[in-house]
């Protein structure tokens, strides 16, 4: 298939960056749009040009370090994927493909479509995990988790950190995100003890660098693991609670 | 080229915050300080101000059963729970919450828009269209001014007496007909009214999520909460400039 692609070419952060243009003619179908990328990267080398600095890893869907505007959405056209699992037949021949770094003051661009999602790390240290002694493991049915909580927090916990929320939400917001990695922790009984905790260190955080929530729900619909906005709600509960009746706090000074 | 590589190296290293990190405080004022925080309080002021767009649409309906009753009931707002408190006291703390209401409403909605222009300083540069964000939802800030104006005017017409239409305290109804009689007048309400519309529609929905209101239980419901209820204040609303046009009400 032939292609026109308009690719987001800037050498540093500094640097003003524009729109380059390539012809592609010999793009099969059956290429994953990162391989269609690697054929481009390939063409440039030959010519001797600088290639088009993205991010990607795993291509599989599961490490969450592909990322790309694609034509305006996140992670391309399809729903439930990342870029990685995009294939070129989800276009036509003769298509113009616009690709775009993600933008966010927290998503600073270091390069081309490589932008430095270090913020998300921020919020995990935070609070994204659990205090535990480590040692031999316990037996496995020692905490019961019920069903319902246990399908939950894998919902939330299928989170790949990708940074598509942010991308999408007109107000840069990382609501998703964060609710997701508060969700998966939040919902289970291990997560009780630091819930609160837990919620108002990462809430706060995320606020440090980014946005807020307008309800849009743009962030559901651009997430490759479609998470609900339904966490959203439960970490806005989780932090009133923690902000207004702090049970560590009560009945201290 | 070296310039540009260590830039690169910093870029990678270092993000800069939108705001500095807040010292533990656990009041409602460091609540408010949050952006969660502020979405609670835009939350709660908008439930108070639809429970008052409720009852003033109800109460404004009388105009339907003439002007006796009408008048009797805008006399009534001002003699609730006399002879308890004198006359009007009761009046005067509802208008008080309401600015309240109102203050809080419009400072947390211009709070958070700075906070969300801070977030994307430089937004995208190629055509984006929202996927699943609808009308109601994108326009919130400006049928937010559209109907904060048009309040405004509305004051003045018909509480004050300074709209430049006919005017006498004491005869709601007859202000309320010579106020509307003017076609482009009541275009004006019919306008502001579709546009209060549109703006509850997204917050009547949105209320539940800023306050945590999420249960699969009631969680469909509360698309079709919000519809019935924009679509109920919007159509009771605009039928009374239509009925003053149309003579229904004279």
């Amino acid at each position: 298939m032939k292609l026109t692609l308009k690719v987001w070419r800037q050498a540093g952060p500094q640097d003003k960056g524009q729109f380059e243009t390539h012809q592609l003619d010999d793009i099969s179908d059956e290429m994953s749009f990162l391989e269609m990328l690697d054929v481009l990267n390939e063409r440039l080398n030959q010519q001797g040009v600088e290639e088009i600095a993205f991010d990607h890893d795993c291509r599989e869907g599961i490490c969450g370090t592909c990322s790309l505007m694609i034509n305006g959405q996140p992670h391309g056209p399809q729903r439930g994927t990342a870029t990685c699992q995009l294939h070129m037949r989800k276009f036509n021949d003769g298509d113009t493909i616009v690709i775009e770094p993600w933008r966010a003051k927290a998503f600073p661009i270091i390069r081309d479509l490589v932008v430095n999602r270090s913020a998300f790390d921020r919020i995990i240290e935070a609070g994204g995990y659990i205090t535990a002694p480590t040692g031999s493991p316990q037996d496995a049915n020692e905490i019961l988790v019920p069903k319902e909580a246990a399908d939950a927090a894998m919902d939330a916990a299928a989170c790949i950190g990708c940074g598509a929320c942010v991308a999408a939400c007109p107000n840069g917001a990382a609501q998703l995100f964060t609710s997701a990695k508060l969700g998966h922790l939040n919902l289970l009984p291990q997560g009780q003890p630091e819930r609160l905790k837990r919620t108002e260190a990462m809430v706060d955080v995320m606020e440090q660098y980014f946005g807020s929530c307008t309800n849009y729900g743009e962030c559901e619909s651009a997430c490759p693991k479609s998470i609900s906005i339904d966490f959203i709600a439960q970490m806005n509960r989780d932090f009133a609670s923690s902000k207004l009746r702090n049970r560590r706090l009560q009945g201290q000074r | 080229m070296s310039q540009t590589t260590s830039d690169r190296a910093r870029a990678a290293r270092h993000v800069e915050p939108i705001k500095p990190p807040k010292k533990g405080k656990n009041s409602v004022v460091g609540f408010y300080q949050t952006a969660i925080g502020k979405k609670y309080v835009m939350a709660i002021s908008g439930i108070m101000l639809l429970g008052f767009v409720f009852f003033h649409m109800i109460g404004n309906l009388k105009i339907y059963l003439g002007e006796d009753d009408f008048n009797h009931y805008a006399e009534f707002l001002r003699e609730l729970l006399v002879p308890i408190v004198p006359r009007t006291v009761v009046l005067w703390l509802m208008r008080g919450g309401l600015v309240i209401a109102f203050v809080a409403h419009i400072h947390s909605a211009y709070t958070l828009t700075v906070i969300n222009k801070k977030a994307r300083p430089v937004g995208y540069q190629s055509p984006r269209d929202y996927q699943v964000a609808d009308y109601a939802a994108r326009t919130m800030r400006y049928t937010g001014i559209i109907v904060g104006l048009y309040l405004i005017y509305h004051l003045m017409q018909l509480t004050w007496g300074v709209g430049g239409t006919e005017f006498e305290r004491g005869d709601a109804y007859a202000n309320v007909v010579h106020g509307l009689e003017n076609v482009p007048i009541a275009l004006v309400y019919i306008v502001a009214n579709i546009a209060l519309g549109i703006h509850i529609f997204h917050g009547a929905w949105s209320m539940f999520q800023s306050l945590g209101l999420n249960n699969p239980r009631f969680n469909s419901w509360r698309k079709y909460f919000a519809i019935a209820f924009s679509a109920i204040i919007t159509i009771g609303n605009v039928s009374i400039p239509i009925a003053v046009m149309t003579g229904i009400a004279k």
